[in-house]
């Protein structure tokens, strides 16, 4: 058995990484932070799958983009495997960076060129990273594509010379993933991967994220707004809104019993299959999404069925509360103390 | 409660001539369905199944190459039974919007990208009925309170709405006539949960405020089991299931009803769940006998050969399944 050491470098590690946006508007200028302040360990001693869930516009792609680069952080640093990668070459990042974390995207029918064969993406990756030896040729690559496309229950002879249009949704989504598993990655980032899917496809795709964790070592960002995938397939999951981390710790703690209101707030709304559970009380939704991201204090008081006076004008504390970080006022001992102190006798 | 359309034996394929080649798609076949006034009509299953397919042809709202070719749908409004296929283009203009009413898939791309959302109001009301635009502006801002929809929307662009807005404006503006029968197809597809849960707290509203008749359309069980009266399970063209909500969910007699409940994800547990293997066969050349055939687990001879009949096996409840039908035989009379 393998010893959990100190020493070994998290797999990847995002510290404080902000993205800002700025929006113009005439002669002034409006500084609109997609991400603030993020932080998350990824820890490569065991293979995790890690959840980020958020409604449209919380900062989720943004953040993934960010570890892909694909977006250059404006604040905080990214390490992967002890390297800093927020200023890395562009030679190194192709040669090495790529070849560890691979990406897989929402719609595959935009991913691929509707006019190129699907099985010739998995070639050119092939040659790209010199997976197996130039001089052996295409057969040697083919032996090796069929037995990648073996690991998401295809066959490169389903596929051989197909156009991407030729396939069904979810075929096309397991390529795209065979695609990603093609360099041995250690770490893949997957953004909405099932939301254009209908629910029973949706389940396969999460089960081959969860064998590919088990089976091949690899751990998954996934990220979704679907929070019973979330559920079904994460080991940890991060909660966004407008840009902030507000609740992170293991899917049980956080989905089991959420702290922050917000994720309460999320849980109630998944429509359950269960017709007793139908929604009886009313919710209010956000009128106008950036002002909600140009709130002073925290971005959910203007919907916070538990706000205090307090929320209005500070931004509120990550505090650790019953093994999993909350950022907000409500578990914040100080705060509490200041709430009572205002509160008269 | 009486029937407000219904349908019998409705088949309608797409038919295309390309090359001297013709191909039919069967996506909608043999579908016999009545909707009660007043109530929410759900209509679930896989993309492909021929679900929009089956609302463009009761909505009567379809062109060439999508071709009704057997059965009939008849509306009963106004007390008067209104045979679709008969009418005239006045009277579907009539009829549309003010008496039947539609929420199209992606609806928040419909509205007019370059006129305030209070002028598409008036150029909606102004249609069918002779009013001025201040009576217009009048009643679409008492009608968007009503809704719960701030004043500010009046004067928007949709672009400057988020989504979920957008969504929401659209179902009042196809609701705004007092219509006795909405068809909504995929109105919370590509919304996130808590607008999807505001956006079915009004499609609610509207419909218990008005005691209209709602057919929805989604994959999305969930939404089915917070909205709908009765669920009908459509697979490759076919009606497989038909039940009230609670039989459906907690009761499903065909095997790919089970399967689509079972392959739900829920809070509640992380076990492994099952998902249907294969996936819905091509409708061009759909499979003989049961076209679940090939995925189903418990296919017998009988099913490869033979098409099974809608069957009611209990009162209100219809399936078509010959495993199903064979155990009923055999079951001791009650």
């Amino acid at each position: 058995m393998r010893q959990p050491s100190k020493s070994q470098a998290p797999l990847l590690q995002i510290e404080d990484l902000s993205k800002i946006f700025h929006i113009r508007q005439g002669f002034s200028s409006q500084e609109f932070h997609a991400v603030d302040r993020a932080s998350i360990t990824i820890d490569s001693d065991k293979p995790e799958i890690f959840a980020i869930v958020g409604e449209s516009g919380s900062g989720k792609t943004t953040l993934a983009k960010m570890v892909l680069g694909m977006e250059t952080a404006s604040e905080g640093t990214l390490r992967y495997k002890d390297r800093v990668i927020n200023d890395i070459g562009k030679r190194e990042m192709k040669s090495w960076f790529y070849k560890e974390v691979q990406p897989v995207f929402q719609d595959p029918f935009a991913a691929f060129s509707p006019l190129k064969r699907i099985d010739s993406y998995l070639y050119e990756t092939v040659r790209n990273y010199k997976i197996t030896p130039r001089k052996k040729g295409k057969k040697d690559a083919g032996e090796y594509i069929n037995a990648v496309l073996g690991e998401v229950g295809l066959t490169l002879a389903e596929i051989a010379g197909r156009y991407p249009n030729e396939l069904s949704g979810g075929q096309a989504q397991r390529v795209a993933i065979a695609r990603a598993l093609i360099t041995k990655p250690s770490l893949i980032v997957a953004d909405e991967p099932v939301s254009m899917l209908d629910a029973s496809l949706r389940m396969s795709i999460v089960n081959m994220f969860r064998k590919l964790k088990t089976d091949n070592e690899v751990s998954v960002i996934y990220i979704t707004h679907d929070l019973a995938t979330a559920f079904y397939a994460g080991d940890r999951i991060a909660v966004m809104l407008r840009g902030w981390i507000v609740e992170m710790g293991t899917t049980e703690q956080v989905l089991g019993n959420p702290l922050h209101p917000y994720t309460q707030n999320l849980k109630t709304s998944i429509p359950s299959i269960n017709t007793s559970d139908a929604w009886n009380e009313k919710i209010d939704l956000a009128v106008i999404e950036t002002d909600e991201y140009t709130r002073t204090g925290c971005k959910f008081a203007g919907r916070c069925p538990a706000v205090m006076d307090i929320c209005h004008n500070n931004i509120p504390p990550s505090v650790i509360h019953e093994g999993r970080s909350v950022k907000c006022f409500l578990y914040d001992d100080a705060a509490a103390k200041l709430q009572d102190a205002a509160l008269p006798a | 409660m009486a029937a407000i359309i219904e349908t019998s034996n409705l088949r309608a394929y797409y038919i295309t001539k390309a090359y001297g080649v013709e191909r039919t798609v069967k996506a909608v076949d043999d579908i016999s369905i009545q909707i009660q006034e007043g109530e929410v009509y759900g209509i679930a299953g896989e993309s492909g199944c021929g679900k929009s397919t089956l609302l463009k042809v009761l909505l009567g709202s379809y062109q060439p190459p999508l071709t009704v070719v057997g059965g009939d749908i008849a509306y009963h409004l106004e007390g008067k039974t209104i045979q679709a296929d008969e009418m005239t283009e006045e009277q579907k203009q009539d009829l549309r919007w003010r008496q039947i009413s539609y929420i199209p898939q992606g609806s928040m791309h419909v509205l007019n990208p370059v006129r305030r959302i209070r002028d598409t109001f008036h150029d909606f009301i102004g249609a069918h009925r002779m009013v001025t635009k201040k009576e217009s502006f009048k009643l679409t801002a008492s009608y968007l309170s009503d809704l719960g929809l701030p004043e500010k929307v009046m004067t928007s662009y949709p672009h400057q709405l988020s989504g979920g807005m957008r969504q929401r404006v659209t179902i009042a503006l196809a609701t705004i006539l007092w219509p006795k029968l909405v068809f909504a197809d995929e109105p919370t597809t590509a919304l996130d949960v808590v607008v999807q849960r505001g956006v079915i707290q009004m499609l609610k509203e509207v419909q218990q405020k008005e005691g209209s008749t709602l057919v929805l359309i989604t994959h999305d069980m969930g939404v089915h089991a917070n909205l709908a009266d009765r669920i009908a399970i459509l697979y490759a063209g076919k009606l497989v299931e038909e039940a009230d909500t609670e039989t459906i969910l907690q009761n499903p007699r065909h095997p790919y009803t089970k399967y689509l409940i079972d392959s739900l994800p829920s809070l509640e547990s992380r076990e492994e769940r099952v998902s249907i293997p294969g996936r819905p066969p091509a409708l061009d050349q759909p499979p003989a006998g049961c076209r679940f055939h090939e995925r189903c687990p418990l296919a017998r001879d009988i099913c490869h050969t033979i098409d099974p009949d809608l069957i009611e096996i209990a009162p209100g409840h219809r399936t078509a399944c010959h495993v199903v039908e064979e155990e009923l035989s055999h079951a001791p009379a009650v």
